[in-house]
């Protein structure tokens, strides 16, 4: 705490577990965002703007908050770029407005039947829609390539305005916010239990990693802890949900590159992983398998020794799979693609494959090899986890309490925060913060100079996520 | 000179026997070969739980083309539209547009509890309920999600009511 800046030592200190957070006033909410801090989320509720920092001299983890003065608070995003989607966000659903930062609309396209749906007193719905705004690149002549937002493909829905010269991408800019779903409206008011089928629904590929983490932020808000058989078993299922998604990547990716038989046989091992998890957890994507308080139920017996010999086929299949990656057409396609720059990286706080696939060089390669890793390292955790697993109770009661917290799980897709605010047992104030919020500006500049049939294939090896940050 | 034996000239076929023989291919070949759905999907707000259990369908186990079933790029190139996703305010005017460009006779599958009724985001403000809302909804498939297995069971269904 002693390495924390002066002026936070006045600020009043509210419960938040475990991390307090700080009520600052606007000139110490400014001086911070220029302190050596990495800025991890923004958002709000009716009375405040908070913003999540984790402090790199001491590396802890630091809730702040400011209220608005007429409504308007003094922007982050002048010192860091990342907050600008996330000042967009909280102007479309609380209206607070960001001083000197962009206004310009980010979740609301202009259709809902009101807006400002998450403030006191919500707005009248706006009269038209108005044609999303991109920026004009050199005179304004140049070829401009718009995909979605339902693009060709089964995904997920966005926008993407490539600009080109020739064939290259000097420019990509994103349209979010397509699959706004009103989550945080829908969540608040409700017990932790309810609200959790919300949290388990933000993104499908990482709904493990999300239950998980709503589930810390409520059990911290109500400051108990869930038992150690539910510890062992959300490692287990997050660990799980990796594999199977990293073999999903993995098969879109060499289906997209062209390599068939690579597609197919990653896809079969992922379908394999996926029927052993019906039959061990009753569902193969586990939704709702995580609870606050614990896990949802005690898994099959049979179902996990199945799951036990799939793990142990794919940890025989793993060096065929590298070695389709790392040779061949795969290899020809992927080596040097989309070099994520390591400066950009460095300031934004992205975590997971597309950090870790650095130090393999940060092309498409690198992040398929820092999968294959992962698959690796993470199907020995569960093999170890399930000759381990803590016998006992599988949840604890949740009290009808108040209370603040925050929580956080590794997703396929990097680190999810979720934080929490209980009145009486019931969600006064939430908000998930997915790891696509820094991974989108990432992709934007990774693109620049890449060939425009490769902004699929690139954003894949990205594996980044839409629906989880269009909340 | 010994003359080499040659073939006699044919007769002429009967036209009758080649009629029926005609009409018996036809209909085997329509049985067999007929059925074929290209299919769109279209995301209309989906968590992505649809889509990775859709990308499982169209892996080499379920091998969707040995029943004609095929994933297509264009709304254009479509005969159904597989809707997921309880349709967001913000995605309606992408469905609408892309059903205008699917051409007759086309069919609207709504896939996953979202899309069938607008699931756990039902009454939000910012859903429509499901595509039902906007178009004609010809099949539903619950599920959240539906398995790879459910949803090949479906569309199937649907081959097997619109085959000759």
């Amino acid at each position: 705490m002693n390495m924390l800046p002066p002026f936070l030592r006045d600020a009043t200190m509210e419960a938040c577990r475990p991390w307090p957070r700080f009520e600052l006033i606007a000139p110490q909410w400014s001086a911070l965002a220029r302190e050596p801090v990495a800025l991890l989320a923004v958002w709000a509720d009716t009375a405040r703007v908070h913003a999540l920092y984790r402090h790199l001299p001491s590396d802890l983890i630091l809730p702040v908050s400011v209220a608005p003065e007429d409504g308007a608070y003094p922007a982050l995003s002048i010192w860091h770029p990342l907050a600008a989607w996330f000042e967009r966000m909280i102007h479309n659903l609380w209206g607070h407005v960001p001083a000197g930062g962009d206004t310009r609309p980010w979740l609301d396209h202009g259709h809902w039947p009101q807006t400002t749906v998450m403030a006191a007193r919500p707005g009248p719905p706006v009269a038209s829609a108005e044609p999303p705004e991109f920026q004009e690149v050199g005179d304004g002549t140049a070829m401009q390539w718009p995909i979605g937002p339902l693009a060709a493909g089964i995904g997920e829905a966005a926008h993407l305005r490539l600009t080109l010269d020739g064939t290259r991408i000097v420019r990509a800019e994103s349209r979010l916010g397509y699959t706004h779903k009103g989550t945080l409206h829908l969540m608040r008011g409700k017990s932790p239990r309810v609200a959790a089928r919300f949290a388990a629904r933000l993104a499908g590929n990482a709904t493990v990693a999300h239950s998980i983490a709503f589930a810390g932020a409520a059990e911290a808000a109500l400051a108990i802890q869930a038992p150690p058989r539910a510890v062992g078993l959300r490692s287990l299922m997050g660990a799980l949900e990796r594999i199977a998604t990293f073999l999903d990547d993995l098969a879109t990716i060499a289906g997209l590159a062209g390599d068939t038989r690579a597609h197919a046989y990653c896809g079969v091992q992922q379908e394999y992983v996926r029927r052993a998890l019906a039959g061990a957890f009753g569902h193969r994507l586990m939704m709702d398998g995580v609870v606050p308080g614990g896990v949802a139920g005690e898994p099959d017996a049979n179902g996990l020794s199945i799951l036990r010999q799939v793990l142990d086929g794919l940890a025989d299949s793993m060096p065929a799979i590298r070695r389709m990656f790392a040779g061949g057409l795969l290899a020809d396609r992927l080596t040097g693609l989309a070099v994520t720059d390591r400066q950009l990286l460095d300031a934004l706080p992205v975590v997971g494959v597309v950090r870790e696939a650095r130090q393999f060089g940060g092309d498409a390669a690198a992040r398929c090899r820092t999968r294959l890793e992962a698959i690796a390292r993470d199907t020995e955790t569960c093999v170890s986890l399930l000759a381990a697993l803590p016998e006992g109770p599988l949840a604890v009661a949740l009290p009808l309490n108040s209370g603040e917290g925050l929580g956080y799980a590794a997703s396929p897709r990097g680190a999810i925060w979720h934080w929490l605010r209980l009145d009486h047992g019931q969600i006064a104030a939430a908000f998930p913060c997915d790891p696509g919020w820094a991974l989108w500006p990432l992709a934007e500049a990774t693109l620049v100079g890449a060939a425009a049939s490769d902004a699929g294939l690139i954003l894949c090896s990205m594996g980044l996520p839409v629906s989880g940050m269009d909340l | 000179m010994v003359r080499l034996p040659r073939a006699e000239p044919a007769e002429a076929v009967d036209a009758a026997t080649v009629a029926s023989l005609k009409e018996r291919l036809d209909a085997a070949a329509q049985a067999r070969l007929g059925h074929g759905l290209a299919i769109r999907h279209m995301n209309t707000g989906s968590c992505n739980g649809c889509e990775l259990e859709l990308r499982a369908l169209n892996g080499v186990l379920y091998d969707l083309s040995r029943f004609g079933l095929r994933f297509v790029d264009q709304p254009a190139h479509a005969d159904v539209l597989l809707v997921t996703g309880p349709l967001t305010h913000n995605l309606r005017q992408a469905l609408e547009q892309a059903w205008d460009a699917t051409p007759d006779p086309k069919w609207v599958v709504a896939l996953g509890d979202c899309a069938v009724d607008g699931g756990v985001f039902k009454g939000g403000y910012a859903v429509l309920d499901g595509p039902g809302a906007v178009l004609p909804v010809d099949l539903t498939i619950g599920g959240c999600p539906p398995s790879p297995a459910r949803i090949l069971a479906g569309l199937r269904a649907l081959l097997e009511a619109n085959s000759p």
